[in-house]
């Protein structure tokens, strides 16, 4: 399992001492396939590595920079548009990340960029943001419908010119899921940066990736975004002591406990962070639970030729990220017109 | 994978994996002269894998995917199998190389210059460079020249030929039946058979050498010959690069170095005859 050895290797870079050229192979097509090549150069990138696999240690160096370069330049661009809005816009993810100069964010790929807005500033938002350039994805009049109706965000829109998408959150979970975090809360403790843009605070990151990951994702790029909790954690543990406490809060706060609660668990397991455990004020062990297990199974489902295993586990992981969605009615009537229009899960 | 092939072509290693034993065996016979790459760390990973789940057995069907893949590419019959295997090989250096500047064009070289042609699909280049590849020249690649950021020098990735319709009768008149792929017919740009470079090219594929003239040619026109300025062929290099972009400074310097250094030129050519006469000509004068 090639998916194994990519977590070892970014757990312990002196791991990779000895692997022969059918697990270097194994794991560069794990990094690659999980997005996280980038990532794992990062970590070796200080180590005597075999001369076949320093040029690409080298080469993901480089395209984690400029991808890294991109993606500021594209949230100066979103800051450009919606200046003259007066509206706080709260940087998510890796952007984020890269902004505020995070471990999160070294080698990491990004994708699109991610803002986060108050709910009622949405049609200005949308209208300044068309005006500099940016046009909808998805002519669909359903998906549309769909989105502005029940999505935390509305349907992304692509630049022009760019070709970079955004995607604009006014809160951080589908409007249908049972948790309901306080998306207003997380805009008032949001903290600024230089430029005037603002990333979340280091609790509600945290509380983000595992909402993202556990209460709203199929767990497609899990080890990825595991990856992000974790460093997350480590920098802002090593900053703060009883950050875990003060996350405990504000996941309870936003009715986070139970994703939050997991995805430090599976992080712990997969990836050694360092987590501490309370008995009071609140009780929190970071054993297993049996239930995780199918959650390590699907994170690490992926072969030494970077293809994804385990097809029906994986359903069943889609099945779920719908079921957290949306109450069973809602979702028997999303998934027949879906399926009336022919779509097949990926 | 059940099938797979590790194969080392120029500065790239390439391990292919296949759900099918046909691509891969003809592959291995194709690529037989090139030096053994079984046992090393691959720079790209190629699969081969079926469209869908009965794919693999009922009108197989194969889709081309790997490290790095295109999501909406069309999938292609089994009988395409090594059109597939080359086109996976192409889009991982397309898509992921970044240690030179990858021109999409062909190349030759003598005393250690390069002629690089570059144009659009079906301007002849590639015909253009397997002729001369067997009448004197040393074939660099028909698909990508490798620009060194560094150097300035062109770089060889000389892959299979693939030769496109008319082209197929030209070469098969020129070289032995051992060095030419299965025909395949009906793919998405006609006919393509393949062909395996000269001896000297798998063995120099190493070797770098100095460009010297950049040509334009156009195939099916009355002969002409019109200069190409520093804009136009910066211009049109640019679109003709697959990491351009993604290189950022590095790239726009390699390339301003390189229209600045090297004389070009559009030709126009009604038959292949006509362009190899005209291009030893334009060498003559300009390299």
């Amino acid at each position: 399992m090639s998916a194994r050895l990519l977590v070892c290797a970014l757990r312990d870079p002196t791991s990779v001492e000895g692997l022969d050229a059918a697990q270097w192979n194994s794991l560069i097509a794990a990094a690659r396939g999980e997005r996280l090549i980038g990532t794992l150069a990062v970590r070796m990138a200080d180590r005597a590595l075999p001369d076949a696999v320093q040029p690409i240690v080298t080469d993901a160096l480089d395209e984690a920079a400029r991808e890294a370069k991109q993606a500021l330049w594209e949230a100066d661009r979103a800051r450009a548009a919606l200046k003259d809005l007066d509206v706080p816009v709260v940087l998510l993810k890796g952007t984020a990340y890269a902004a505020a100069d995070l471990r999160a964010g070294q080698g990491r790929f990004i994708g699109d960029l991610d803002i986060l807005v108050p709910r009622e500033s949405l049609d200005a938002v949308e209208a300044a943001l068309f005006a500099a350039g940016w046009e909808w994805v998805k002519p669909d009049p359903y998906d549309d419908a769909y989105y502005r109706q029940w999505m935390h965000e509305l349907p992304p829109m692509i630049h022009k010119t760019r070709d970079r998408m955004i995607d604009v959150h006014h809160t951080i979970l589908p409007l249908t899921a049972r948790q309901t975090p306080d998306a207003a809360a997380l805009i008032t403790d949001a903290v600024p940066l230089p430029d005037g843009l603002l990333i979340l605070s280091p609790e509600h990151m945290v509380c983000h990736a595992a909402a993202h990951m556990l209460a709203d994702g199929d767990l497609a790029g899990g080890l990825r975004n595991l990856w992000d909790i974790h460093s997350l954690c480590c920098e802002f543990g090593a900053a703060q002591e009883d950050f875990y406490i003060s996350l405990f809060e504000e996941a309870a706060y936003h009715g986070l406990l139970v994703p939050v609660w997991r995805a430090l668990r599976l992080a712990y397991h997969l990836y050694g962070t360092p987590v501490k455990a309370y008995s009071s004020p609140i009780t929190v062990d970071y054993r297993l639970k049996q239930c995780d297990r199918l959650f390590i199974v699907r994170l690490l489902a992926r072969d030494g030729w970077g293809r994804e295993t385990h097809k029906l586990l994986r359903f069943a992981f889609f099945v779920r990220s719908h079921w957290l969605r949306m109450p069973p009615a809602m979702l028997a009537r999303h998934l027949f017109t879906k399926w009336r229009k022919g779509h097949r899960p990926a | 994978m059940t099938h797979s092939l590790t194969l080392n072509i120029g500065p790239a290693t390439f391990r292919i994996g296949s759900a099918w034993s046909q691509p891969i065996a003809q592959l291995a016979r194709l690529y037989a002269a090139y030096p053994d790459a079984s046992g090393r760390v691959a720079d790209f990973t190629v699969r081969l894998e079926p469209a869908a789940f009965l794919r693999r057995w009922v009108r197989s069907s194969i889709f081309i995917t790997g490290d790095h893949g295109l999501a909406d590419a069309a999938p292609m019959s089994l009988a395409h199998g090594l059109l597939a295997a080359e086109m996976g090989m192409n889009l991982q250096m397309a898509l992921g190389w970044r240690r030179h500047l990858l021109l999409h064009a062909s190349s030759v070289e003598k005393d250690g210059r390069v002629l690089v042609m570059t144009g659009e699909s079906g301007s002849g280049k590639s015909t253009l460079a397997a002729m001369l590849g067997e009448r004197g020249w040393r074939l660099m690649g028909d698909e990508f020249a490798l620009l060194d950021m560094e150097t300035g020098q062109i770089f060889p990735f000389p892959r299979l030929v693939s030769l496109k319709n008319s082209a197929i009768a030209v070469m098969e008149a020129e070289v032995d039946a051992p060095r030419m792929g299965p025909m395949m017919q009906g793919t998405a740009k006609g006919d393509i058979r393949h062909l395996v470079p000269r001896a000297d090219a798998v063995a120099r594929m190493g070797e770098g050498g100095a460009p010297a003239l950049l040509l334009f040619p156009r195939f099916g026109h009355d002969r002409a010959v019109r200069p190409v300025g520093q804009g136009e062929a910066f211009m049109r290099l640019t679109q003709a690069s697959t990491n351009y972009v993604a290189l950022g400074e590095r790239g726009f310097d390699a390339l301003t170095r390189f229209v600045g250094d090297v004389p070009a030129r559009a030709i126009d050519f009604p038959c292949g005859e006509a362009a190899i006469a005209l291009v030893e000509q334009l060498w003559e004068e300009l390299a």
